[in-house]
């Protein structure tokens, strides 16, 4: 059982229809003891940070996702639930994120050349900068389907896809059973499906 | 770098897809649900659903057809026809569309690309103008193309996108149907003015078609066209390989 983490951010009909497509189980909730008893969690968001962390507190789901993490269970943040894996960002202020993994949000204006649309939107490339079982079914070059303005930086230790869009940005994290996709994997067709396959069946601990 | 994007259009009426459709292999050519599937395997990299039906039972029909396809396609949906209200984004958005498109809507009430970008974002809000010259003018037309609003196109377009559109479609009324090649002059005085991405549509005939788009106006993000994939006459897989061939960058 795969659960999706319902904060009210964001529309969750297509992550849930991919899961299904995949063959997974799914509950789309905001209980901590259906959270406690699925296999993996995603959380996912559309919107602004600060809204999202604040929607997290007062659910105290910031705890629950932080208690199920530490019992080693994998945890796959997508778009802006990637974003808030990270210590702080920078959007419209700044505010503290989960902090499971290191590194800031910042936005990509002024970063990417003025000529440049932003958001940036559409599919792009896939660059691996370190081999991970989420890209088991990924070749370098895959494109998928972003939608952001902020993007994460100073992670390092946890990258292991970028991609190109006048600079080089933050596509996918890993450290542990912490995950992140900044793109959308449910709207990326093929690849997006073979990530969210891996992220659900291969071994995450 | 970001990949120009090829986009199928299917009209919808009444639950099916209108146009008559031409592909063997499809078990019934005019389902949305097959015909999106079909093109999302082969290599779209988004889909515009338009709702041609009128009548508000309909409309149901419509929604329906969108969450069945919704289901099993998983790349970009955009919606359009028949978008008058918050109401009508809150209703396609929940089946499972990621942008939807307004036209004659905005075109009544500008303040609906306000209201939608506030409550969905931007990237959600698709502003597609019907637009026709007229004179030495262009017009943005409304209700299917058939009627003139006496709108010079391309300050309705700077409004739109000041109000929160964050996407243009520019369809080309001289050009659509004639399949001789996008309307180049028209999209080029869209692009000038516009930071957010711009689609063209009606015109496409050929490969070659895009390849010139593409290359002649960089700034143009998207081909939409209809009948032509509907037809076989240009297959996307097959597109994208001539465009790649010719140093486009696809999927």
């Amino acid at each position: 059982m795969i659960a999706v983490i319902d904060y009210g951010v964001g529309n969750l009909f297509s992550l849930t229809q991919s899961l299904h497509a995949i063959g997974q189980e799914v509950c789309v909730t905001a209980d901590a003891d259906e959270i406690a008893k699925a296999d993996r969690i995603i959380l996912p968001g559309v919107g602004a940070f600060a809204d999202a962390i604040a929607k997290l507190k007062e659910t105290k789901l910031d705890e629950v996702v932080r208690n199920e993490v530490a019992k080693g269970k994998p945890l796959m943040g997508i778009c802006l639930g990637m974003q808030l894996l990270f210590e702080k960002s920078l959007e419209f202020g700044e505010y503290e994120g989960l902090g499971l993994l290191k590194g800031t949000v910042r936005s990509m204006e002024g970063v990417i050349p003025r000529d440049l649309k932003i958001p940036h939107i559409g599919w792009n490339a896939l660059l691996v900068k370190q081999q991970h079982p989420l890209l088991s079914s990924v070749s370098e070059g895959d494109c998928v389907y972003f939608v952001h303005t902020y993007y994460a930086t100073d992670c390092e230790d946890s990258l292991i896809a970028n991609t190109e869009y006048g600079a080089q940005l933050t596509a996918m994290v890993a450290k542990k059973n912490v995950m992140g996709c900044q793109f959308h994997p449910e709207k990326s067709g093929k690849v997006g499906l073979s990530i969210l396959r891996s992220f659900c069946e291969e071994d995450m601990s | 770098m970001i990949t120009k994007r090829i986009i199928p259009c299917l009209d919808v009426k009444d639950g099916r897809v209108v146009k008559g459709v031409q592909f063997e292999g499809l078990a019934d050519v005019n389902s949305p649900v097959e015909l999106a599937r079909f093109y999302s395997d082969f290599g779209a990299d988004e889909l515009v659903f338009y709702d041609i039906t009128a009548s508000s039972e309909a409309r149901g029909i419509f929604t329906d057809i969108l969450k069945e396809t919704a289901k099993h396609v998983f790349i970009p949906l955009t919606v359009g026809g028949g978008i008058n209200t918050l109401d009508d984004f809150d209703r396609v958005l929940k089946c499972g569309a990621d942008k939807v498109s307004v036209n004659s809507g905005a075109i009544r009430n500008p303040e609906l690309i306000r209201e939608a970008a506030l409550k969905y974002g931007s990237q959600c809000v698709v502003l597609s103008a019907d637009i026709k010259r007229v004179g030495d003018k262009f017009h943005v037309f409304a209700k299917g193309g058939r009627e003139d609003t006496g709108m010079e196109a391309i300050s309705w377009i700077e409004k739109g996108i000041a109000l929160g559109a964050g996407e243009i479609v520019v369809n080309s009324i001289d050009t659509d149907g004639v399949k001789q090649g996008f309307d180049l002059e028209m999209l080029k005085a869209v692009c000038a003015v516009s930071p957010v991405p711009v689609v063209a549509s009606g015109g496409a005939g050929s490969k070659e078609d895009f390849l010139t788009l593409f290359s002649e106006l960089p700034q143009v993000d998207a081909g939409l066209a209809a009948s032509i994939f509907h037809f076989g006459e240009v297959k996307i897989e097959e597109l994208k390989e001539y465009l790649k061939s010719h140093g486009v960058v696809v999927r």
